[in-house]
């Protein structure tokens, strides 16, 4: 028969070892708590900066959408525009001078450009030269042979450049008539008036012709 | 008698060193997720005042539609000062 004394040391035993393991679910689960909480105000922050992101970038996609149309549609005429000014080859030649390899890719609207050869238009001249040549004397500045030697004269440049076509962009009249001299030396004097240089006429005064 | 004592050896010996052990674990791992939501909320913030310029698209494209226009418009005045490239 067991005594008394027994029992009760079996049986603080078994309660020092429930409180031991009730203490340490205590201690933990109060930590983990602790550590959710502090990771459901993260959460929170995250959410409201993500809101935020969210909101910031609800017009991007149709702003960038519109934007990319109106670039499409500038492309597509200054394609079409460079392509109609300059003839194919030498809007690809142009593209090609003043971006390397560009001439390769080609034209958007124009498939035939990426398989025509670009003249050395950059090599022969400068690209100012290339900008002055087509808006100023509308030169076909890439007729002439890419094999052939460098067609631009470093002393006489400007003459050189106007006489490489001469068949082709000369035909305007040899001698425009010249500008008229204006001024106080000139020879021809416009709106000549007789009282120009005479002495200044007199009003007569009201208050004498009165008397 | 005897199967108690066995019952408060398993008890001390096995059962409060399992559940410290597995609490341990729990902490641990709830304590790792802190720093990286720290993290994820500081660059979230950061992004979203990135994004602040974001309200400058609208003068972008307002900026980009007056660009095409006045693009629109020098062409259509080269196109009636310069001639069309000869056809060969």
């Amino acid at each position: 028969m067991p005594t008394p004394l027994a029992i009760s040391a079996a049986g603080v035993v078994t309660i020092a070892g429930v409180a031991l393991i009730v203490a340490a679910l205590v201690v933990y689960l109060v930590s983990v708590i602790v550590a959710l909480q502090r990771i459901t105000r993260g959460l929170d922050r995250v959410i409201a900066s993500v809101g935020e992101i969210l909101e910031k970038t609800k017009p991007v996609n149709g702003i960038v959408t519109a934007i990319n149309a109106q670039l499409d549609a500038g492309v597509d005429a200054l394609e079409g525009l460079l392509v109609k000014k300059a003839g194919m080859t030498d809007a690809v030649g142009l593209l090609d001078g003043l971006y390397a390899g560009a001439g390769a890719a080609g034209l958007r609207n124009f498939p035939d450009a990426a398989t025509t050869k670009a003249p050395r238009i950059a090599e022969v001249y400068t690209r100012g030269t290339l900008t002055l040549a087509r808006l100023g004397r509308e030169a076909p500045i890439a007729t002439a042979n890419p094999a052939g030697p460098v067609l631009r004269n470093v002393e006489y440049g400007s003459l050189a450049a106007r006489l490489l076509y001469p068949d082709v962009r000369q035909g305007r009249p040899p001698a425009m008539p010249r500008s008229p001299v204006i001024g106080a030396d000139a020879p021809v004097q416009y709106e000549q008036r007789e009282d120009i240089g005479a002495p200044r006429k007199r009003m007569p005064a009201r208050g004498r012709d009165a008397a | 008698m005897t199967l108690w004592w066995v019952g408060d050896a398993v008890l001390v010996a096995v059962v409060l060193p399992v559940v410290i052990v597995l609490l341990h674990r729990t902490l641990r791992a709830a304590g790792s997720i802190v720093p990286s939501v720290e993290a994820i909320a500081g660059a979230a913030a950061a992004g979203s005042k990135d994004l602040d310029a974001g309200a400058l698209l609208f003068t972008t494209q307002d900026q980009a539609t007056r660009t095409i226009a006045g693009v629109a418009e020098y062409g259509g005045s080269l196109d009636v000062i310069l001639d069309d490239a000869e056809r060969v």
